[in-house]
């Protein structure tokens, strides 16, 4: 069990024995993350993002700082090559000289499969249109275990787009890999999860879903809410995108009877589908999940990179 | 009923689905060869009621992916010396690579040049559909 270069294009690259490995460095940078702060000294990461991305971007970055490496890239693909006309073959083939990891985002799903077709280095998934977004179900990953303990047994709605929502998408086929989770999907007919992966949970691991429009049917039944931002850049018709981009809002007093210890969870960005005064519930754990997005990051990194993790003591 | 001579060396492609032997034909590009070939439809046959065949007096290379994919039923039979010397069944392809193209608009697979598009066999509610390799959307084959 070594991830030393390897890709992480999609969530089940990895074992669920990789994860945990993932999981558990993760959780000794929480505890002690000073200790790593020179364990990638030497090493650059290149960030290849032909989508605009704050929180990941920055994510990656702040993680490879903090591990003592150094950062190069683009963040927008209208000043990178690609705006001449580049392949992602060619620019990952040149960039696999300057950096010795690289993390993609772009539009088009399967994008930074073909990259890792032609890259010498890993190359990580930082998101690619509405397919998948590994590191987000990492951290995830990290917060469900970290604040429930376990990653299995759990009752899991998500809630809002889930047609183009990547974290759910990668979410959910990794949550299906832990034994006995269960599935609640709340979202308006338009933006149902895509069938294709529906089926896909049936035919990989015996699981049926519930569906459902009603996020108040099912809010008092679930250990873990997932949240969604209705997502504008990916509709073609702003009168869609108008018609529903209300259609869940999280406020304090739909989570009355919610189970004590569910947590709220949401990729973040949030628009206005979980209310301000939701933060102040001690189940809201969207910005420890934030939090633990570096962390997950670092772990991942150093292990992809495999550079000398056992630092306590030394 | 008409009658058609055996082959003494080449292939026949039996068992063809009647009404797709004309796809066949035109796939392997059998009207520019220069060397016989014969197309038959709507044969009786015991097994399947009617069906095509066609038959090649030459050895030519098969693309069996691309055969399974218009009717897995076919079977293909090589012939030396007027005997048959290997019979292949054919089967629906397990994996398919740059025969069609992935259906999703959003599929890097089909901007990029570098991408072949490829897919897996997928059984979904009793309907054959392809798994895309890039983006996992399905896609139904037509050829």
């Amino acid at each position: 069990m070594n991830l030393k270069g390897k890709h992480l294009i999609d969530p089940n690259d990895f074992s669920l024995e990789e994860l945990d490995q993932v999981f558990e460095l993760a959780d000794r940078m929480v505890d002690n993350r000073n200790a790593y702060g020179h364990v990638c000294e030497g090493r650059i990461l290149g960030t290849l993002f032909y989508e605009p991305s704050t929180r990941t971007r920055l994510s990656f970055e702040s993680a490879m700082l903090r591990l003592g490496g150094k950062v190069l890239g683009f963040a927008d693909a209208n000043t990178s090559s690609a705006a001449k006309g580049e392949s992602i073959a060619d620019t990952v083939r040149v960039l696999d000289a300057y950096a010795d990891i690289i993390v993609m985002r772009h539009p088009k799903e399967g994008a930074p499969k073909l990259a890792s077709e032609y890259s010498r280095i890993p190359v990580i998934n930082g998101g690619d249109g509405g397919h998948q977004h590994p590191t987000q179900t990492l951290t995830d990953l990290l917060t469900i275990r970290r604040l429930k303990g376990r990653l299995e047994k759990l009752t899991v709605a998500l809630c809002g787009d889930l047609k183009f929502g990547r974290t759910v998408h990668s979410l959910v086929s990794t949550l299906a890999r832990y034994n006995s989770n269960r599935f609640v999907f709340i979202s308006p007919s338009e933006l149902r999860f895509p069938e294709h992966l529906k089926e896909a949970l049936k035919e990989k691991h015996d699981i049926e879903v519930y569906e459902t429009e009603s996020l108040e049917e099912v809010i008092n039944d679930v250990d873990i809410l997932y949240m969604t931002r209705i997502q504008r850049e990916r509709f073609f018709n702003e009168a869609d995108y108008m018609r529903l981009k209300d259609s869940y809002i999280l406020t304090r007093s739909k989570l009355a009877d919610a189970k004590p210890d569910m947590l709220v969870m949401h990729p973040l960005p949030r628009v206005n589908e979980i209310s301000y005064d939701v933060d102040q519930d001690k189940r809201a754990a969207y910005f420890k999940q934030a939090e633990l997005g570096i962390y997950v990051r670092m772990a991942l990194m150093a292990l992809q990179l495999g550079v000398d993790v056992n630092v306590e003591g030394k | 009923m008409l009658k058609v001579n055996s082959i003494n060396c080449g292939i026949v492609i039996d068992h063809i689905t009647a009404g797709k032997g004309i796809k066949i034909f035109e796939k392997l590009k059998l009207s520019e060869v220069d060397f016989p070939v014969v197309l038959l439809m709507n044969v009786t046959s015991s097994k399947f009621g009617k069906k095509d065949i066609i038959k090649i007096e030459n050895k030519i290379d098969l693309d069996l992916t691309m055969l399974g994919l218009i009717d897995p039923n076919i079977t293909v039979n090589i012939i030396e010396n007027d005997e048959i010397v290997n019979k292949m069944s054919i089967e629906i392809p397990k994996a398919v690579q740059g025969m069609f193209k992935c259906k999703n608009p959003r599929c890097i697979s089909n901007f990029d040049e570098y991408v072949s598009p490829s897919f897996e066999l997928a059984h979904v509610n009793g309907k054959i559909k392809y798994r895309c390799s890039y983006c996992e959307e399905l896609t139904s084959y037509t050829i």
